[in-house]
């Protein structure tokens, strides 16, 4: 994209108190009708490949322009394809293991890591870790990390001016049951603004690291809450182009999972992608 | 798997953004080599962007064999302190085969685990998993540890299959007191060979 100048990284210098900070000039700032274009754009181009016959990408293409900090950090060149069929040995085909040394039972409630109660909207988010073939992902470690009630990251370079809560840190873990469950209880992240574009401002989120039973399956993601008016607007969001594919990004809300005078329920199943030595005994 | 069944549609992958940092890296994390293990290497380089410039927010991970080529199943890499909540580090004694490390101001990261070992046919090497803000879904490459047998690398399928510019990028340089370097380059003229599964 010929009016992108990639100058600061977009994301590690979000907006102080005041107006946005001075930069060298370069060019225009990008407006927020520069990115819903381009946006428009590559689901456009998208939806003619699918048209066309392409089978449904389920995964952002690392070439997303409308996301700025992708441009220099993308490769150009194809990756190269493992058949893992034909390659049993794969080290890619294990996966690290982890225990119950790695995990405190403290570890899923985010709410009670201080002396003191978070503030926000206390919530839960469960669901099962499974793989494509629908099976459950057992005695794996999931991470999770987000921004606070208020939309600030307990990192040193969010500078969003939003307070810190002295009560809150924002990572979990936990390891999946034999079901493939899990559970975290945590209070919801606010949206924030970063520095994409002018008035940029990412919807809500959770962010998910997930291991399978092959590193193959490795994953990071983000969780989405149902019905945010920012999602049209989120470049990172917008970059996985398929419709369906990105609506399994936004978790459920369950008033099953809720419980009375306490929190709000959240549903969100995960499904890894990518090959497992079991796939491989069952293929021939 | 069935043809009938189509498989269930996977959960699509994001970026890992750039505070991360303060929930994945933990104490240990980049030291898998149990202490004074003889066959422990350190691994470094640097991680750099199309236009040459370091990635001072990339967050790496090495899965890869013991010595012997056997691949660990043993918990323990981010063993917790059950007094604090914070982290012992690990044990000392047990390899888990599994590193994490996010790279400095610079660009660079090291690690210290054990040189691998080989397995099936392959030369030996860790896998590679590459997470970084502006990276919207993960990137796997192989590092290939020499070994000093030439035939080992020639017969590895991976390797064979690349023009010779390309493998070059897999291939990790030794240097003095058991380091190898690797660098990982995103994006241009050198960029390093990443790899699909399938």
């Amino acid at each position: 994209m010929p009016e992108v100048t990639p100058e600061t990284p977009p994301e590690t210098t979000r907006s102080p108190a005041a107006p946005l900070p001075e930069q060298a000039p370069v060019q225009r700032e990008l407006t927020q009708a520069d990115i819903d274009r381009q946006i428009a754009r590559e689901r456009q181009a998208y939806e003619k490949d699918l048209a066309g016959g392409a089978e449904p990408r389920h995964h952002p293409p690392r070439d997303y322009a409308p996301y700025r900090s992708s441009i220099l950090r993308h490769p150009t060149q194809p990756p190269v394809a493992i058949d893992t069929r034909l390659d049993p040995e794969a080290v890619e085909l294990s996966s690290p293991a982890f225990g119950r040394t790695d995990v405190t039972e403290l570890d899923s409630d985010l709410t009670r890591q201080h002396q003191g109660e978070p503030l926000g909207e206390r919530i839960t988010v469960s669901g099962r870790l499974l793989d494509r073939d629908g099976r459950p992902v057992r005695g794996q470690l999931i991470e999770l990390w987000q921004a606070n009630a208020s939309g600030r990251y307990a990192h040193q370079r969010d500078q969003h001016p939003a307070p810190l809560d002295p009560n809150f840190t924002g990572v979990g873990r936990v390891l999946t049951g034999d079901d493939g469950s899990y559970s975290f209880t945590t209070v919801k992240p606010g949206a924030y603004p970063w520095r994409n574009h002018a008035n940029a401002w990412r919807p809500a989120h959770i962010h998910f690291s997930l291991f399978g039973t092959a590193f193959t399956q490795r994953l990071v993601t983000q969780m989405y809450f149902p019905g945010d008016p920012l999602f049209a607007y989120d470049p990172i969001l917008q970059s996985v182009t398929d419709e369906a594919a990105r609506a399994r990004l936004v978790a459920a809300y369950d008033h099953d999972l809720s419980r009375p005078e306490w929190s709000l329920g959240y549903r969100w199943d995960i499904v890894l992608d990518g090959p497992a030595a079991t796939w491989i005994e069952e293929g021939r | 798997m069935s043809p009938q069944t189509p498989p269930t549609p996977p959960t699509p992958s994001h970026t890992i953004g750039p505070f991360y940092g303060y929930a994945l890296p933990f104490p240990g994390g980049p030291d898998a080599a149990p202490h004074a293990h003889p066959d422990t290497i350190t691994v470094h380089g640097r991680v750099l962007d199309g236009a040459g410039a370091p990635v001072p927010d990339a967050l790496l991970e090495f899965w890869g064999p013991d010595a012997e080529g056997q691949l660990p199943q043993q918990g323990g890499s981010l063993r917790r302190d059950p007094v604090t909540g914070g982290f012992l580090g690990r044990n000392g004694v047990d390899f888990t085969g599994f590193v994490r490390v996010a790279t400095d101001a610079d660009g660079h990261w090291a690690i210290r685990t054990l040189r691998p070992g080989a397995r099936g046919g392959h030369a030996p090497h860790l896998s590679v998993c590459v997470f970084a803000r502006g990276l919207t879904h993960h990137l796997f490459t192989r590092v290939y540890v020499p070994n000093g047998d030439p035939a080992s690398a020639a017969a590895d399928p991976l390797l064979a299959a690349l023009p010779p510019e390309r493998r070059t990028t897999l291939i990790a340089t030794p240097g003095p007191h058991a380091t190898h370097r690797f660098d990982l380059r995103l994006q241009g003229p050198d960029e390093t060979v990443f790899l699909e599964f399938s």
